[in-house]
């Protein structure tokens, strides 16, 4: 088999678009070659360090590309007391980056002042990494009693800043806290602390013949305890649901150091409201997740992927219709690419496509079951019809594991190229399918008339695109800009949430409000609801001193 | 110049991006519900059979592509993958599960086949990533007295009937050149195998498959070697994590280091 080892590293050396991200990520985590589904997937903070940020220039900091949002005068200043305190409680030296009494630790706090887009930058002076669920009460009850603003980190790969301090916030890192702590091999429950990154956990599970039930681009580095905070929806979706089916429990910790304990392990439970709901998606508003129980489901022995080119969005849908028609339970999911986002992918990755011709639409179709030959059987019939029908132009079907991650690359590769070229005004929006890409078309008509889009060096705008979830009428638009220039916002803004709002579509469908949407809630829902969700805030948080200015 | 009759011959193995086990009675690797697919540097035979072909590289054309696999009734699935890829027909030689050739009785094999084929030029992979014998096509070469270029990284077709072929040596490439027919074996950088489409997916259903058994080609699958124990190679040992300074200290001080 020695073959086998030599064959690695020669592929990887002889297709260089996957080559950085992959090595990025191994040299991280240190997984086998051979072990991990779709290994090309982007580790996205070491990878792009050097990458240029969106809009807001690289290093700016947030209180400067946002004047208007002000520091909050209640909470108080950190001080060499602050820091004493933390230093005696948390013991151990790595536990505290303190940049409070010397200036010396200012490279080893930029990490976790900015995002891994360097779209959003801190002024923190202070992170903290708890190891116990202990020392992160204490934390919280300090700062409560003493009015510090904190802000909750995981593995900070979200998009909408909300994982980063705007002022001097102490942020919170979970990262120490990264142990499994149990796993029942008869009903797939896994108990894990919030710092455990996605990919081990996985990796962990595939090892019991189990899957973790969300998979998404950041696998490498993002923590499941910021997944369930952010309620991260992904690529897996489509077959196993959102995370608020599959979590069963959550221990978390409120502002002023109270343990939730509701870390159940129980399908079913209806005993009184559902308190854990709250903490999913609520993005370390209402308190700080420290472990969390989740449902996995199986994992599927058999995979099958598909890749075709389409002729319109109409074709699309029809798609789509047959797919579940006649995949129907072994459909796990169908992606949508267009020729923009595809073109992009292609000058930066320079891999050769996987079809011949170039088509307006492209989708990816991944089947997993648990016999393959029966999957293969209905994939081909099904391949069969749509190719019969018209319905698809070309396509292609993976013949090896090689060509099902290659094939993966061409949608998960979207982000991390378009992050090569520049900045990305990047929306992550759910409208009924129907019109799912026509936001995508009259943006970029838009752009187009207001004279900003074109080819060349004159033009702000590169290109755009559009690409997402199909199955879950989940689409990303993203402009790709060349530079930053203030009339391609204003374009752009409310413009897309007002169409957006229109068809009571959502403005956020999984990257979350954060920062970035903070002040377009009202687009997706209304001022009753929004009213209510500042009576819980209020009543789990009542000094807010968890993740302010963001959010609500 | 003569038209190019083209033998190629493809192995079923284990997916290379799926890590083989060892079986419990440590007689070999467990196959059962692994994924499997063509061996990677069969992929580049066909591959560059293909583009020899589209690209009218050869002077005389090519009549033939023929790809041929013995294995169990699965390997249908790879040469139904090849004829999607482009080669013309296929010829599956039905072994039984489990029951494997070694490397001459392939070569003895192929040598039968490319005869009755009237097969001017074999490209096989150089090697099969299960069992990494790299000897088939050098036997095959030596039992039918044809000239053998081994580990191509690039074929280029001459006036009468010649072929030069570039292979990456220790240091720098060599090139050699011989006359039809011949044997070329593949190495990695010769192509990039292409995804088959749809379309030509389907028409590989329509493609022609014999069926043959090794005794049409006057072979037994009788074996000279014995495999006494297959095991595992011992596990890595993983590095260990330091809280911080201290801890690396006290740990380089434990090991004796310092």
């Amino acid at each position: 088999m020695a073959a086998r080892q030599q064959l690695a590293p020669v592929l990887r050396r002889l297709r260089p678009g996957r080559c950085s991200a992959k090595l990025g990520r191994q040299a991280t985590l240190q997984l086998p070659v051979s072990g991990a589904v779709r290994c090309f997937s982007e580790s996205r903070r070491r990878c792009l360090r050097s990458t240029a940020a969106v809009a807001a220039a690289s290093g700016k900091f947030t209180s400067e590309t946002y004047p208007d949002i002000k520091r909050d005068g209640r909470f108080a200043q950190l001080t060499a007391d602050h820091v004493a305190y933390f230093r005696g409680l948390l013991g151990s030296e790595s536990a505290v980056i303190d940049g409070v009494s010397s200036s010396d630790a200012v490279d080893d706090i930029e990490p976790f002042n900015s995002d891994w887009m360097r779209k959003y930058r801190g002024h923190c002076k202070l992170v903290l990494k708890p190891g116990s669920t202990d020392e992160v009460s204490k934390i919280l009850k300090y700062c409560n009693d003493n009015m510090l603003a904190v802000v909750p980190q995981g593995g900070n790969t979200g998009l909408v800043g909300g994982s980063v301090p705007v002022f001097d916030e102490i942020v919170i890192n979970m990262s120490r806290m990264n142990q499994i702590l149990d796993f029942d091999e008869v009903s797939g429950t896994l108990v894990a602390e919030a710092g455990c990154i996605l990919e081990v956990a996985d990796q962990f599970l595939a090892g019991k013949g189990y899957i973790f039930p969300l998979d998404l681009g950041a696998k490498g580095s993002c923590h499941i305890g910021g997944n369930v905070s952010t309620n991260a929806g992904g690529l897996r979706l489509l077959r196993y649901g959102s995370l608020h089916g599959t979590v069963l429990g959550i221990e978390a910790v409120l502002a002023d150091g109270t343990v939730v304990d509701d870390l159940c392990r129980l399908r079913k439970n209806n005993t009184g409201y559902d308190l854990k709901q709250l903490f999913i998606g609520a993005e370390g508003t209402l308190g700080i997740i420290t472990k969390v129980s989740i449902l996995c489901p199986q994992r599927s022995p058999a995979q099958n992927v598909a890749f075709f080119g389409l002729e319109s969005f109409d074709k699309v849908q029809q798609a789509f219709r047959e797919a579940k028609g006649q995949l129907s339970e072994i459909l796990s999911a169908f992606e949508l690419m267009d020729e923009g986002s595809q073109a992009l992918v292609r000058q930066v990755t320079n891999n050769k496509s996987p079809l011949e011709g170039q088509y307006p639409f492209y989708c990816l179709i991944e089947t997993s079951g648990s016999n393959a030959d029966h999957d293969s059987e209905k994939l081909a019939a099904f391949l069969e019809e749509v190719m019969e029908k018209g319905v698809v132009a070309d396509g292609t079907l993976a013949e090896n594991e090689t060509q099902i991650r290659s094939l993966w690359a061409w949608r998960e590769g979207i982000t991390e190229a378009l992050s090569h070229l520049g900045g990305t005004y990047k929306y992550d929006v759910s409208i009924p399918l129907k019109e799912l890409y026509q936001l995508v078309e009259d943006t970029r008509a838009r752009v187009d008339e207001a004279g900003l889009l074109g080819d060349t060096d004159d033009f702000p705008v590169r290109a755009v695109v559009g690409y997402g979830h199909m199955g879950d009428a989940n689409l990303h638009l993203n402009v790709s800009t060349r530079r930053f220039d203030a009339r391609v916002e204003r374009v752009l803004e409310p413009f897309v949430y007002e169409w957006i709002a229109e068809r009571q579509g959502s403005i956020s469908a999984e990257h979350g409000l954060g920062l970035m949407k903070k002040k377009f809630i009202g687009y997706s829902r209304n001022p009753t609801m929004v009213g209510l969700m500042k009576n819980i805030k209020d009543s789990f948080d009542p000094k807010g001193i968890l993740n302010p200015y963001k959010y609500l | 110049m003569s038209a190019l009759r083209i033998l190629v011959p493809v192995k079923r193995v284990i997916d290379y991006a799926v890590k083989p086990r060892v079986n419990k009675a440590q007689t070999g690797v467990e196959t059962a519900g692994v994924k499997h697919s063509m061996n990677p540097f069969d992929e580049l035979s066909v591959e560059e059979s293909v583009r020899i072909r589209e690209k009218n590289r050869a002077p005389g054309g090519v009549e033939d592509i023929c790809v041929l696999s013995a294995g169990p009734p699965k390997a249908q699935d790879i040469l139904r993958t090849a004829m999607a890829m482009g080669a013309d027909r296929a010829i599956h030689v039905e072994v039984k599960e489990g029951e494997d050739l070694e490397p001459l009785a392939v070569a003895k094999l192929l040598k039968a086949a490319a005869e009755q084929q009237k097969s001017n030029l074999v490209i096989l992979g150089k090697q099969s990533i299960d069992d990494d014998a790299n000897q088939t096509g050098q036997m095959l070469a030596g039992l039918l007295g044809w000239p053998q270029a081994t580990q191509a990284s690039q074929v280029e077709f001459g006036e009468g009937d010649t072929v030069s072929v570039t292979r990456e040596v220790d240091g720098g490439v060599e090139t050699v050149r011989a006359k039809l027919p011949m044997v070329i074996t593949t190495d990695l950088r010769l192509n990039e195998p292409r995804y088959a489409s749809l379309p030509n997916i389907m028409k590989a259903k329509k493609k022609p498959l014999e069926k043959k058994t090794l005794a049409d080609f006057g072979i037994s699958a009788e074996k000279r070697l014995k495999v006494l124990k297959v095991t595992e190679p011992p596990a890595r040992q993983g590095g260990g994590k330091v809280e911080d300074v201290d801890g690396l200290i006290s740990k380089l001080k434990e090991l004796g280091a310092i």
